[in-house]
């Protein structure tokens, strides 16, 4: 692992990271400082780098532990992490029924603003999968946590997501009665 | 399957995850249970809809040139003319613009495509017109689609037409013909060939690497084919065969 690697390896990522980094932090001069910032810690730690494993996988991990750690991430840590996590899992299984809603999917505005207002918890793991196209066991690497917790995540971010999208369009919940 | 068990794994299914048996499983359960396929659909319809999200935020290009003077190792180079290395990276950059372009174009194409396909499988009325005989799907997609296409003869054959309906690609009408082959279908889908949409499919049968469906598609006349599947390639790669000599 050399700097010659890391070059050829590294910038062909800096599109997808920088995307990602805009969407964790929501502001440009945040999101180009994390970058740098990513890529000056990968950089340094490249000897660290494991050949043979996913080297998006582990820049991916490096950009968000460095986001967890920075001004906007801590102050984003204290709004969500309060969240019982153990809710996660407690979605009952008929509790929306998608056979009578229209998703308004087709406006993107609409698509974008959903997955800017999530909490972070569960942007960043709907990023991973259906942005970056991750696979769960890469996100379980970038996130530190075990494929069932990524799974339920991924089930309610995307849960969270469909509502939001109702919830625009009409205007209300369309489950309060 | 119960429908608590495979709720769980809906997601799981639609992200390629699951092993071919517990797939397989939770396929029949979709196929029995209009809620969950219902869930597939909508959830599969989000999915699509998010790749609004990719590349949506752009780069400055003063910050991409930050990094990769940062990223780049030092080189103790002498460049007698000037302006080669400016050239070499300008190429290379032409490259890779063109490159990343075509890909992302192909792999939405696909994914668009094999949406499609789940959606189908997952509706409770996986066709809307229901007939083996293709004397009675042909005609049926008179007037729906602006254009007419050849249905083989599946007799004699392993295939069976289980029928058809609309799809849209790109928001173009076109038909999608459903054929089983032992426990498996294959989405036959058929559009009018768009400028572009070379580019926007692989030349040749593959694997799409995210839903593991194996995939061929070709033009004939001004008729985009695609085929779509969880069948062996060998049984798309026969369906294809017989649908490109009824089409020649």
């Amino acid at each position: 692992m050399d700097a010659e690697f890391f070059e050829g390896a590294a910038l062909p990522l800096f599109d997808q990271l920088y995307n990602l980094a805009h969407w964790l932090t929501g502001d440009r001069t945040d999101a180009e400082d994390l970058v740098q910032e990513t890529y000056a810690k990968a950089l340094k730690g490249i000897e660290s780098f494991q050949e043979g494993t996913n080297f998006r996988a582990w820049m991916c991990r490096i950009l968000r532990n460095t986001f967890l750690t920075s001004r906007s991430g801590l102050k984003v840590q204290k709004t969500v992490f309060l969240d019982d996590e153990e809710s996660d899992a407690a979605v009952p299984a008929h509790s929306i029924t998608p056979e009578f809603i229209a998703l308004q999917v087709e406006n993107s505005q609409l698509v974008i603003n959903a997955i800017a207002a999530l909490p972070i918890i569960y942007r960043e793991v709907v990023l991973l999968c259906d942005v970056d196209e991750l696979s769960y066991k890469e996100i379980a690497q970038v996130l530190a946590v075990p494929i069932g917790t990524v799974m339920s995540r991924l089930s309610r971010a995307r849960n969270l997501l469909k509502q939001a999208l109702i919830v625009q369009t009409t205007g209300r919940s369309p489950y309060a009665v | 399957m119960q429908c608590d068990s495979a709720f769980e794994m809906l997601d799981a299914y639609l992200d390629g995850e699951l092993s071919l048996d517990t797939s397989a499983a939770l396929q029949g359960h979709l196929n029995a249970c209009a809620w969950c396929s219902a869930h597939v659909a909508d959830t599969a319809r989000l999915q699509r809809a998010l790749r609004s999200a990719r590349g949506h935020f752009v780069p400055r290009a003063e910050f991409r040139q930050r990094i990769q003077k940062q990223v780049a190792p030092s080189r103790r180079r002498v460049w007698i003319l000037p302006w080669v290395p400016m050239a070499a990276a300008m190429a290379a950059m032409a490259v890779f613009v063109f490159l990343s372009i075509g890909h992302r174009q192909t792999s939405d194409a696909i994914a668009e495509i094999a949406d499609l396909h789940v959606n189908a499988l997952a509706s409770a009325n996986q066709v809307d017109v229901v007939s083996t005989d293709r004397h009675t799907v042909k005609p049926w997609f008179q007037g729906r689609i602006p254009f007419t296409f050849n249905l083989p003869e599946f007799s004699g054959t392993d295939f069976t037409l289980v029928g058809g309906r609309m799809a849209y690609f790109h928001q173009q009408p076109g038909a999608q013909l459903i054929v089983s082959i032992h426990q498996h279908k294959i989405s036959v889908l058929i559009f009018q060939e768009s400028a572009g949409m070379e580019r926007e499919f692989p030349r040749s049968a593959g694997v799409d690497r995210r839903t593991s469906f194996g995939m061929e598609t070709w033009q004939s006349e001004k008729l985009r084919f695609v085929l779509v599947s969880d069948a062996d390639p060998s049984g798309i790669d026969n369906l294809a065969r017989l649908f490109k000599e009824a089409n020649q």
